[in-house]
């Protein structure tokens, strides 16, 4: 479980970005963060990952105060953390890059598992090159994948809907689906994305730095399907999907 | 044969106490083995050291081994070997090189490779330098590399230095016929004070040739690496160079393509990339829970793989 207390960030140019979070994301359930562009959301996961370092507030993983944790020792902590925009690797083939994240060398089978799971066939993937020669979209289900491979105790996906195509997109949502049945630990997701958070179970809204609203599936959705002033309209809603 | 040849040729070539096929291994500028076998014929140059290396027409699957080793100081070794590569064949040739010193005196080679490809022969042509030994004196490998192809051949050039050359200049040069395909993939590893040059030039004579050259480079420490390349297409052909090179610490890497066409139908391309490891990259390998020299390690593992 994750336990963030009282968050702020602001960005070197002063412009405060989290002022002031609370927020909880319960074992074995789906959070999918929301909200405006600009609102924050991608600065939060930066912040949850070590990214970034708040300007004050804490963070708690399972009860541990990690907030003075670089990257390296939060990952090693059991947080997990999928880039909005991955990044390339000149000469790191796919199979290097989910080996790292899995922590030990992978036989076939379990390549062909965790790359089906993102809807990639394991053969014409695990000796390409992460580089220039990989669609946005491969590039980003690759990412995802370095990160269902780890078995983290948190894992975080920044908005893992971009860059995917229409027909992958229903084989990711159904890995989300999947993974929450199955994980130990929590899952964030931020999103704008409906059918992502038509599979929630909780919804945190993120706007202007603050968190607007927050509480089950149920009881949020309908407020923000209604265009209702919660975050306001979000056009991506409607353009993907 | 001495033990540091053999720990040496572990590391330029496929050595486990043993060749299988042709071979010649050259140390210190003796000769400490050869063999030649039915369809490659291995012989002492009359007129200057070295050899001259045939391959017959039609020759498919075989591997032949030409490594050379220079196992202490005070050795200026210098050879020449020309391969003739029979119409149709396809073979590999090793021809890894290391040179160690223990002592102040310098350890050099300077290996003069020419290979003549007959029409439709293939060639994968392998090459890995490293110097070793805990000695002061300077380590130098200063290969040549001369390439004629003739009619649709076809050559893979597969070259590294691995670490340990305190001084390399590498000269490859190149002339192809029509339909001639030249592939160079070179991955350079300097550290400390060492300095690498490494000089391409590739003419594209014949109608529908190509070349494509690869070259990553990784400079660390106080190294400093001169990349040249220079393609020439005189005909309808095509040609694209790539030079990519990370800079580790205070590093310093030049690099200089050039690309000349003489004819409407040349299709050239350089992309050249100069700069230190892309932090996003050092953390994402981070966020997957390495250390960042752990990750730096790993970034420059794979680009020199």
């Amino acid at each position: 479980m994750l336990q963030i207390e009282g968050l702020s960030w602001h960005t070197p140019a002063g412009e405060q970005i989290l002022d002031h979070i609370d927020l909880c994301v319960p074992d074995g359930k789906l959070t999918v963060v929301t909200g405006p562009n600009g609102g924050g959301k991608t600065t939060l996961a930066k912040l949850i990952a070590g990214l970034e370092k708040p300007d004050s507030g804490k963070i708690y993983l399972d009860g541990e105060d990690i907030t003075d944790l670089n990257v390296t020792e939060r990952a090693r902590r059991g947080i997990g953390y999928a880039f909005q925009q991955p990044v390339r690797f000149k000469g790191l083939t796919v199979r290097d890059l989910v080996e790292l994240a899995a922590g030990s060398g992978l036989n076939e089978a379990a390549l062909c598992d965790l790359l089906g799971r993102v809807g990639l066939c394991a053969r014409d993937y695990i000796d390409r090159e992460v580089d220039g020669s990989l669609s946005g979209g491969e590039i980003k289900r690759i990412e995802i994948a370095t990160v269902l491979a780890r078995h983290t105790r948190l894992s975080v996906f920044d908005e893992p809907e971009a860059g995917i195509d229409l027909w992958s997109f229903a084989g990711l949502i159904d890995t989300f689906r999947d993974l929450r049945g199955k994980v130990d630990g929590a899952l964030l997701i931020i999103s704008h994305q409906e059918r992502i958070l038509s599979i929630a179970d909780e919804i945190v809204v993120v706007a202007e730095g603050k968190i607007r609203e927050q509480g089950t599936r149920e009881r949020i959705l309908p407020s923000l399907l209604s265009g209702a002033p919660a975050c306001g309209r979000c056009p991506k809603e409607e353009v993907r999907i | 044969m001495k033990s540091i040849t053999q720990t040496l040729l572990e590391l330029v070539s496929d050595w486990k106490e043993g060749f299988s096929g042709a071979y010649n291994i050259r140390e210190d500028g003796g000769c400490a083995g050869r063999q030649s076998t039915k369809n490659i014929e291995i012989a002492s140059k009359q007129d200057l050291p070295g050899l001259d290396i045939r391959i017959r027409p039609g020759t498919r699957g075989e591997t032949v081994y030409i490594p050379a080793c220079v196992t202490h100081g005070d050795v200026d070794d210098l050879v020449y070997n020309d391969f003739f590569v029979g119409r149709g064949a396809d073979v590999t040739i090793v021809a890894g090189c290391g040179v160690h010193t223990d002592d102040e005196e310098s350890a050099r080679h300077n290996g003069i490779h020419r290979f003549f490809l007959e029409e439709g022969a293939r060639v994968l042509y392998q090459e890995k330098h490293v110097g070793t030994g805990k000695g002061k004196g300077i380590r130098s490998i200063d290969p040549v590399t001369e390439i004629t192809l003739a009619e649709d051949a076809v050559l893979e050039m597969d070259t590294s230095q691995i670490g340990g050359v305190d001084r390399t200049y590498r000269s490859t040069s190149a002339v192809l016929k029509a339909g001639a395909k030249l592939i160079i993939h070179e991955r350079l590893l300097t550290e400390k004070d060492q300095t690498a040059k490494t000089e391409f030039e590739v003419s594209l004579d014949g109608e529908g040739s190509g070349v494509n050259l690869i070259s990553r480079s990784v400079a660390r420490d106080r190294s400093h690496q001169e990349y040249r390349s220079r393609i020439i297409g005189n005909t309808r052909c095509t040609g694209h160079s790539e030079c990519d090179a990370i800079i580790v610490g205070e590093g310093t890497v030049s690099a200089a393509p050039e690309l000349t066409a003489n004819h409407d139908d040349a299709s050239l391309i350089h992309e050249a990339a100069i700069g230190k490891i892309a932090g996003e990259q050092l953390l994402k390998l981070r966020t997957l829970g390495l250390t960042e020299e752990e990750a730096e390690a790993k970034i420059v593992a794979g680009f020199l793989k």
